[in-house]
């Protein structure tokens, strides 16, 4: 597969945030080019406050560009929409619903009868091996089983992109390396384009086809990496030297970047 | 969650027991004290009373009135304090008006201001509604709003991706996230009404549980006092049971809180 060959998904155009704080302007981002082409699975790494989140958001349409433009299959992006699903760090799971009536809640804000929901939230639910949990409210699920049923909802209202803000973030080390191998398995058998965004240097290569490096202040890309270790990837591609060198590389980058944003 | 306690081989209901009979005892202690005697008349005496009340024919008349008055008062404070919160919570211009002043307003007694609402709205039911009004009203606008304006902004920003308008989100996301501060809202207004009561009975009320206790005082009529004052507390009671069954019907899904 020639990536020559392939759809842009979404353009990410020059796009440039500024925030307006107390201490004045703060540039979050800064002339940031990116193409994300269909299918692909791109990580993006880079320290806290180099504006990946931001980025996300805009992609998102949960916020504006200051400047430049995100197109999305060819259409500018304003606003939110469905195409675009989002998983969030803090898993966002309505506490007031069940695990079943959460991974329904965008199928019925589409206008779908019960029924016809029922049984798509159910299939993605089977997905993330939940279907003993149906019934449970989010209280009662682990963190790693919270994030599962977020991932679930997301993919719930099929959309073509899927937007992950360091999903696995606040989840132990098992259960992070567990929800790798799921969501590698879902990447592979669905086939949607996922940007996702972590800080752990490894995840980024295990997952991602495309390392982005984020410098920071103003965020901007810094290097994108290209990762030609075929899939399917498992814990022992952990061990391979061309992972190793990869992983060398994409750290120290980054370390760089740390160490320039505690000067 | 963690209901393994100290003393938890003791049923619930024998606990209530002991805690009823060791107040009985309190209670006989304290009305064979002669210098609390007069205060404390004992238990039979105090049941007495509810005949002689009934004799009177005031007995059910003044509990239903005092019901009456904190019903539609408390009833009228919701229904105003609904929007007013959500508005509060909403557009910055209403807050930035209302706000101080139920802050101010919120700080002075009822009793303060209960000659004023008669001098207007004249004697009888009409000014204890009102009091009851204001002052549900205000202590509630301030729980409800508090919940609108903790709702997780990710669940909101979860619902928007999920293709949530203004409309659903509001519906389906800040609805249900506040209902557990509307239900603290009730709690806290119905026993305000019920504190209230006393104050908005005050002057120029021909019934109820509050304005019979000042008149039993004029004539030192101790154990229907207290029998009032002992119905008051089951009234306020009965409340709570009922807000603590909404509670757990429609907040079950919480997370943390167990009294």
């Amino acid at each position: 597969m020639a990536r020559e060959e392939r759809r842009v998904k979404v353009k990410i155009d020059n796009v440039r945030k500024v925030f307006d704080t107390r201490n004045g302007e703060m540039i979050a981002l800064n002339g940031v080019n990116l193409d994300i082409m269909e299918n692909e699975f791109i990580c993006v790494v880079g320290p806290s406050g180099c504006g990946k989140s931001t980025l996300l958001n805009i992609i998102a349409g949960l916020s504006e560009p200051s400047s430049g433009k995100v197109i999305c299959d060819g259409k500018e992006v304003v606003g939110t929409g469905t195409e675009r699903g989002v998983v969030f760090q803090q898993y966002a799971l309505f506490p007031w619903l069940t695990v079943k009536k959460n991974v329904m809640f965008g199928l019925k804000l589409k206008g779908m009868k019960d029924n016809e929901a029922e049984a798509i939230a159910m299939k993605y639910i089977k997905m993330v091996q939940l279907e003993d949990f149906v019934n449970h409210y989010p209280k009662e699920l682990s963190g790693g089983m919270k994030q599962r049923v977020a991932i679930a909802r997301a993919y719930a209202v099929n959309p073509s992109i899927l937007l992950m803000d360091e999903p696995f973030g606040a989840l132990d080390a098992q259960t992070r390396t567990q929800l790798q191998t799921e969501l590698l398995d879902t990447w592979e058998k669905e086939q949607k384009t996922c940007f996702f965004i972590t800080h752990d240097v490894d995840e980024a290569i295990i997952l991602a086809q495309k390392v982005i490096i984020m410098s920071a202040r103003p965020g901007r890309i810094k290097e994108i990496v290209d990762i030609n270790i075929p899939y399917p990837r498992t814990q022992e591609t952990k061990m391979i030297p061309e992972f190793l060198e990869l992983k060398n590389h994409i750290w120290s980058q980054v370390y760089q970047e740390y160490l320039e944003v505690r000067k | 969650m963690n209901k393994k306690k100290k003393g938890s081989s003791i049923p619930k209901w024998a606990w209530l027991l002991i805690s009823f009979a060791t107040a009985m005892c309190l209670w006989y202690l304290l009305s064979i004290n002669p210098k609390t005697a007069r205060s404390f008349p004992n238990l039979v005496e105090t049941i007495k009373a509810i005949s002689t009340m009934m004799e009177r024919g005031v007995f059910w008349s003044d509990i239903s009135s005092s019901l009456i008055s904190v019903a539609a008062g408390f009833a009228i404070g919701f229904i105003l304090s609904l929007p007013t919160a959500v508005l509060m919570a909403w557009y910055a211009p209403v807050r930035n008006i209302i706000e101080p002043w139920i802050q101010f307003i919120r700080n002075i007694p009822p009793l303060a201001y209960v000659p004023l609402v008669v001098i207007s709205a004249g004697v009888g039911r009409r000014p204890q509604i009102i009091v009851i009004t204001i002052a549900t009203f205000l202590i509630m606008t301030v729980t409800i709003y508090q919940g609108v304006i903790n709702v997780d902004e990710t669940l909101i920003k979860a619902a928007r991706v999920l293709g949530a308008t203004d409309k659903d989100i509001f519906l389906k996301v800040i609805a249900p996230a506040t209902l557990p501060f509307i239900i603290t809202a009730v709690r806290l207004g119905s026993s305000t009404a019920l504190t209230t009561l006393i104050a908005a009975e005050s002057t120029g009320a021909i019934a109820g549980l509050g304005m019979r206790i000042r008149s039993l005082n004029n004539s030192f009529e101790t154990p229907p006092m207290l029998l009032y004052i002992i119905i008051i507390g089951i009234i306020g009671m009965i409340f709570e049971k009922f807000v603590k069954f909404l509670e757990r019907r429609f907040t079950g899904w919480q997370e943390k809180r167990d009294v």
